[in-house]
């Protein structure tokens, strides 16, 4: 049954790794950004929230109220500017850019917060758990973080899908210089995008710091964890993304229950795997 | 000094030269179209009619000169706003989008769109066939479908200029007849049209102006019926084509 | 050259008469010039305190990084940012053969060839990814390499291990043959890039990393280049790491597999001048400057490198030695071709690194690959 527990676990953790994975996507989709502090932003979210709340006493909710906002906003400047500039120059430029920045925000964390761990206390709800059987136990807040992260991934897919703007998004991510003669500001549509991904990167980041512990360094892990899902699931694809992360969660799960030092090796052994045989993804419709 | 005689352009390139990198694609062209012509630009491959139609449009800067629309200097405009002024380009290739269906590409050339005549119902009029596969994929369409609703897409913005790029490359002939059937429509509705085409009859058919292109320069203009078929083959393969500082009046034309 | 006024236009001079040749001084010079300023170095122990030796190793371990580095993304056009997989594979690779008797100097080159042959397997994988994603699969793939070695508790596990058979040497003669071996690393280091880019695999390089489909039908193995690169990169990681090992006297996963170690070769080659050897020579010293004068501020000095990197990127891509080449034409190490008859000037790579993508087939990029066939035919 410890078995059944682990992948149980995986399943609901694998939610949370889509839902970090799903702003990478879509920055990479439309834009072809590869966003290498795509982790790192997540973790300023977390830090903003924790730092946030106690000078305001307000009740943790207001965080994601307050916080969401603000990077969607931060995000359609940031790629207004620095972002839409270094594409400008090639999309190798992006990538040593955004790398620049996951050092930068990295290290500037550290000074700031200090290598200690901290968390985003939510009262109650962050210990509370329902038992399935004797062995099997789910917390509420991982079963809400899976739920928020199906609705994201679905909101997003009718958004694209179904809005004048998310059609545009898409015209624009099949060919920006047609899209420009039917009228699209692409880099303004590149800003919507931008402003979408990172409102998920901070529900991502908020997320992460209610479900776990964080230190200044944790947002490569939660890079690679979302970069994982991507291509286990397949690039260019929504819910693949969904399953890549399951299939990643009960892999590090199922690691973790041999030795809790392979939990992480267990992933990256299945993402290299799946790299091997099917490096198109287990759902993948497009080349990398 | 006939020129004067027609009413003042509605679109009109002064003295435009562009490059690609260290080439120089188009050399001092100069052009001017006055409302509900249909002028016809020719020329071989790499002659730089695309590249035209394109800085027209805003998808190149030019080095140098001018793009005016109804005497307004739109050269430094980007693409879209170009389109919200009424020019729209159906490009070279079609470029529907691919991932897209029928009825999106419609809609997405609806998003800016002037106000006008040209709405679903209407360009469901010119190609019938289209409202039954609007769920389609573009991609899955055939060359002449695809561009039949790049086509659509364009006038669905209601533009006062529409710019054709290479309408019949990569067609079969009578898809291409079937294409060009609908332009006197598109004319009779007050649109402006400026095409760009290597199939030379074609051209001539439908066009009240050619202008012909070699190697970037302009190297004859005129009504259809005051240039011979002899010039226009000079004109469009170089042959015995005169020194680059002789201009198009020199040409009498 | 008699050629120059038989170039009416750019374009017939594109399929007309060209010369290449190869740019700035002769070959031998810049060789006699290198065995000069090695001879200087070889004496520095002797001249200067044994804190600038330690200095000084520490200076040509991040020199031979960030050459590795800008071979990989100067030259191929491949962004990793694992290559501190191959830092921790060498420092290890000295670990495991000084455990077993070896001499741990001795050790460094085998130690390097290992990395490198690990690289093999490795570069199958990871070029099933392109551009953004290959960049991030390296770094999983530095990640896994850490996890593995941290996990063997023979080799010390997370806390590390230190290395044997250093003890015997006196301080003295400790300080000095890790020091030779360090700047035996960083000279064959160079030596071997310089000996890349100047045959037809470094120009066949800039072809792929400029347009990677023009240079695949101009006959260029792609694949196998890259792979080349990636494997030689590894090698000089490797033999850096091996470095580190040795004068550090013990080896730490969390440290030698550290992305600290991607981030300064990146940040480095990218201030210098990526596409250009002087470059990641230039990017060093400042970097050395800058963490000597704010070391005690913590982490300032790379959040600060960082945000200059960033600026540099994008503002001048060719980093600031590419804009002391544009406005004096020095060239130290040789390896640019020059066009005569017509396309004017200097063809360096780091030139060609201009454009990008944005240049498209009319850019820079249709140079090299001019530059390409002529050479092959």
């Amino acid at each position: 049954m410890e078995w059944a527990n682990a992948i149980v676990q995986g399943i609901v953790t694998g939610g949370f790794y889509a839902l970090f994975a799903c702003g990478l996507s879509l920055m990479f989709g439309v834009m072809g950004i590869i966003n290498l502090a795509h982790g790192d932003l997540a973790i300023i979210a977390a830090y903003v929230a924790i730092a946030l709340v106690p000078s305001t006493h307000l009740p943790m909710v207001w965080a994601f109220v307050v916080v969401v906002p603000i990077f969607a906003l931060g995000g359609y400047l940031l790629q207004r500017t620095l972002l839409q500039t270094s594409l400008d120059r090639s999309p190798f430029t992006t990538l040593l850019v955004t790398f620049g920045l996951s050092v930068i925000i990295e290290n500037v964390l550290l000074e700031v917060f200090s290598a200690n761990g901290q968390s985003i206390t939510i009262g109650t709800l962050i210990t509370k758990s329902f038992s399935v059987n004797t062995t099997i136990t789910i917390s509420y807040l991982s079963v809400i973080v899976l739920a928020v992260a199906i609705v994201v991934l679905g909101g997003i897919q009718l958004f694209l899908s179904r809005t004048p703007t998310g059609r545009q998004i898409r015209a624009v991510a099949d060919d920006r210089e047609a899209a420009q003669l039917v009228g699209a500001n692409y880099r303004h549509v590149f800003g919507i995008a931008a402003a979408i991904a990172f409102a998920t990167v901070a529900l991502a980041g908020l997320s992460y710091g209610m479900l776990t512990e964080f230190v200044p360094t944790s947002g490569v892990t939660t890079l690679l964890f979302a970069f994982e899902s991507v291509v286990i699931g397949g690039i260019g694809n929504v819910w693949g993304t969904l399953v890549g992360g399951v299939i990643l969660g009960v892999a590090q799960q199922i690691g973790a229950q041999i030795n809790p030092a392979y939990q992480i090796l267990a992933g990256n052994l299945v993402f290299l795997a799946v790299l091997a045989v099917r490096p198109r993804g287990l759902f993948g419709v497009r080349t990398a | 000094m006939t020129e004067r005689a027609v009413p003042a352009p509605l679109l009109e390139v002064r003295g435009l030269t562009v490059y690609h990198g260290q080439l120089r694609a188009l050399d001092r062209i100069d052009l001017a179209v006055a409302a509900g012509e249909t002028y016809a630009i020719i020329g071989a491959n790499g002659a730089g009619k695309s590249t035209l139609l394109r800085t027209v449009v805003g998808l190149h800067q030019p080095r140098s000169g001018h793009v005016l629309l109804d005497g307004r200097d739109i050269t430094s405009e980007p693409p879209y706003r170009r389109l919200a002024a009424g020019v729209a380009l159906v490009p070279e290739g079609r470029r529907l989008f691919p991932s897209l269906t029928v009825e999106e590409n419609l809609l997405v050339g609806m998003h800016k769109a002037r106000p006008g005549t040209f709405d679903l119902n209407r360009v469901f009029e010119l190609f019938p066939w289209i409202p039954g596969r609007r769920k389609q994929r573009a991609s899955q369409l055939s060359g002449g479908e695809q561009q039949a609703v790049a086509i659509c897409r364009a006038l669905l913005a209601n533009p006062r200029v529409l710019l054709l790029d290479e309408l019949s490359l990569g067609l079969a002939p009578i898809v291409v007849r079937r294409i060009y059937q609908v332009l006197p429509a598109l004319v009779a509705e007050g649109l402006t049209i400026l095409l760009v085409e290597q199939d030379v009859a074609q051209a001539r058919q439908v066009a009240t102006h050619v202008h012909c292109l070699l190697e970037g320069r302009t190297s004859l203009m005129g009504r259809p019926d005051e240039v011979t078929a002899e010039q226009i083959e000079e004109a469009y393969f170089g042959v015995g084509w005169l020194p680059p500082s002789a201009s198009a009046a020199e040409l009498g034309v | 050259m008699t050629t120059q006024e038989r170039a009416p236009t750019p374009r017939t001079a594109a399929s007309g008469t060209l010369h290449v040749r190869r740019a700035g001084a002769s070959g031998t010079l810049v060789g006699a010039a290198g065995l000069v300023v090695l001879v200087v170095f070889a004496f520095m122990p002797v001249i200067v305190s044994e804190a600038d030796t330690t200095l000084l190793v520490n200076f040509f371990v991040l020199l031979t990084m960030a050459v590795m580095w800008n071979l990989l993304a100067g030259y191929a056009g491949m962004v990793s940012i694992g290559q501190q997989a191959f830092v921790g594979l060498g420092g290890y690779g000295v670990l495991v053969l000084a455990m077993n008797g070896f001499d741990p100097v001795a050790a460094i080159p085998v130690a390097a060839v290992v990395a490198a042959l690990i690289a093999v397997p490795v570069s199958v994988l990871l070029f099933r990814l392109g551009g953004g994603y290959f960049a991030i699969a390296t770094w999983v793939v530095a990640d896994t390499a850490q996890i593995v070695v941290s996990s063997i508790t023979s080799l010390g596990g997370g806390t590390g291990h230190p290395v044997p058979g250093l003890s015997s040497m006196s301080p003295h003669t400790f300080a000095e043959t890790t020091y030779w071996a360090a700047l035996a690393v960083v000279s064959v280091s160079l030596g071997i890039a310089y000996g890349l880019l100047r045959s037809p695999l470094g120009l066949l390089m800039a072809a792929v990393r400029d347009d990677e489909v023009s240079a695949r039908s101009a006959g260029a193995r792609v694949m196998t280049t890259r792979r080349i690169v990636y494997v030689v990169a590894a090698l000089g990681c490797g033999a850096a790491g091996a470095i580190l090992a040795v004068s550090q006297l013990q080896v730490q996963p969390s440290s030698i597999f550290s992305v600290q170690w991607a981030a300064e070769m990146i940040f480095v080659s990218m201030i210098g001048g990526m596409g250009t050897l002087e470059g990641p020579i230039l990017g060093t010293v400042l970097f050395f400057v800058l963490q000597q004068n704010l070391a005690q501020d913590g982490a300032w000095y790379l959040i600060i490198f960082g945000a200059v990197a960033v600026l540099v990127a994008i503002w001048t891509p060719r980093g600031l030695w590419g804009a002391i080449r544009q406005r004096t034409g020095i060239e130290l190490f040789p390896v640019g071709y020059r066009l005569h008859g017509g396309a004017r000037g200097l063809v360096t790579q780091a030139q060609l690194l201009d454009g990008g993508s944005a240049a498209g087939s009319n850019g820079p990029g249709s140079r090299a690959g001019a530059v390409w066939r002529r050479l092959r035919s």
